[in-house]
């Protein structure tokens, strides 16, 4: 299997596209006969990193590699970055609105989230520059 | 179990999405906050909530829940219901609540 890779433009503010390409992530995966367990880590990690996208920074891009050993998820945005990672990181932290809770987000999970699902997680964020992400799944024998 | 047949035993309305009527139900997941759905509600799960912004169709579809009931009478957006219909995951109205919604769940057999 050759290396492939999607790029995806998240654009801020943008709710009603959000979520669809974490849905064009899965069917991706789903196309290439990976199992649904990696399927489900892979789209709820892209979906929270896909959200935080629309709702916290100025936009960026999410992009997928798929190669024979893993799949790598690439979040990337213009800023506004986050000033401290390790809070950003504890689960309830949120700073989202009350016009964003309201529906449905800002529970801190997001990030927290992401880690769980990745088999290594790296989150890296310079302020007024942006935040940058990499999570990876190790497809094992049978995915 | 399948959506359809829950939908007919109690009488719920079911406002889009028609085409997932066939969809298996299996266990019952009751939150509000999508992230925390996100994380701990399992593929077949009817999805009960208040929460009725288009992006509950996304979270539904993306962990393949049954459905989506939308307890307390809470209003629904068309965007909403644009989106399930297009995706094919029932969305059910009731003016039940949510716990009033888990005994019929419970009652029907579901998760057990
Ligand atoms: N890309 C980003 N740019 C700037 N700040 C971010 C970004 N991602 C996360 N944050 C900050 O980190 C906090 C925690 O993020 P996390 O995703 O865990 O929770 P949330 O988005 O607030 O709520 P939830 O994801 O549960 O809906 C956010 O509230 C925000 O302050
Ligand atoms: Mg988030």
């Amino acid at each position: 299997m050759d290396n492939i890779r999607y790029d995806f433009e998240i654009e801020k503010d943008d709710f009603e596209r959000a979520g669809e390409a974490s849905s064009s992530i899965k069917k991706i995966l789903r196309q290439l006969g990976l199992n649904s367990g990696i399927i489900r880590r892979v789209a709820i990690a892209a979906y929270e990193a896909e959200m935080n996208l629309v709702i916290h920074s100025n936009g960026g891009s999410i992009v997928i590699e798929i190669d024979p050993r893993k799949v790598t998820i690439f979040a990337n945005d213009k800023g506004p970055g986050i000033k401290d990672v390790k809070l950003a990181m504890k689960e309830g932290y949120s700073t989202a609105s009350d016009r964003i809770r309201e529906m449905g987000f800002g529970a801190g999970m997001g990030l927290p989230n992401m880690k769980k699902c990745s088999d290594d997680f790296s989150i890296k964020s310079i302020l007024k520059e942006g935040t940058f992400i990499v999570m990876k799944m190790f497809l094992k024998d049978g995915d | 179990m399948t959506v359809g047949e829950i939908c007919d035993k109690l009488n719920l309305e079911v406002l889009s999405g028609e085409s997932g009527l066939e969809r298996n139900a299996n266990g019952v997941y009751i939150c509000d906050l999508l992230s925390w759905v996100m994380a701990h509600a399992q593929k077949d799960d009817v999805w009960i909530t208040i929460q009725s912004h288009s992006n509950i169709v996304a979270v539904a579809s993306l962990l393949e829940l049954s459905c989506i009931i939308i307890c307390e009478d809470a209003e629904i957006e068309d965007e909403t219901v644009r989106k399930s219909a297009i995706e094919g995951i029932p969305i059910v109205s009731s003016k039940k609540s949510a716990f009033e919604l888990a005994k019929d769940m419970v009652n029907l057999g579901l998760g057990s």
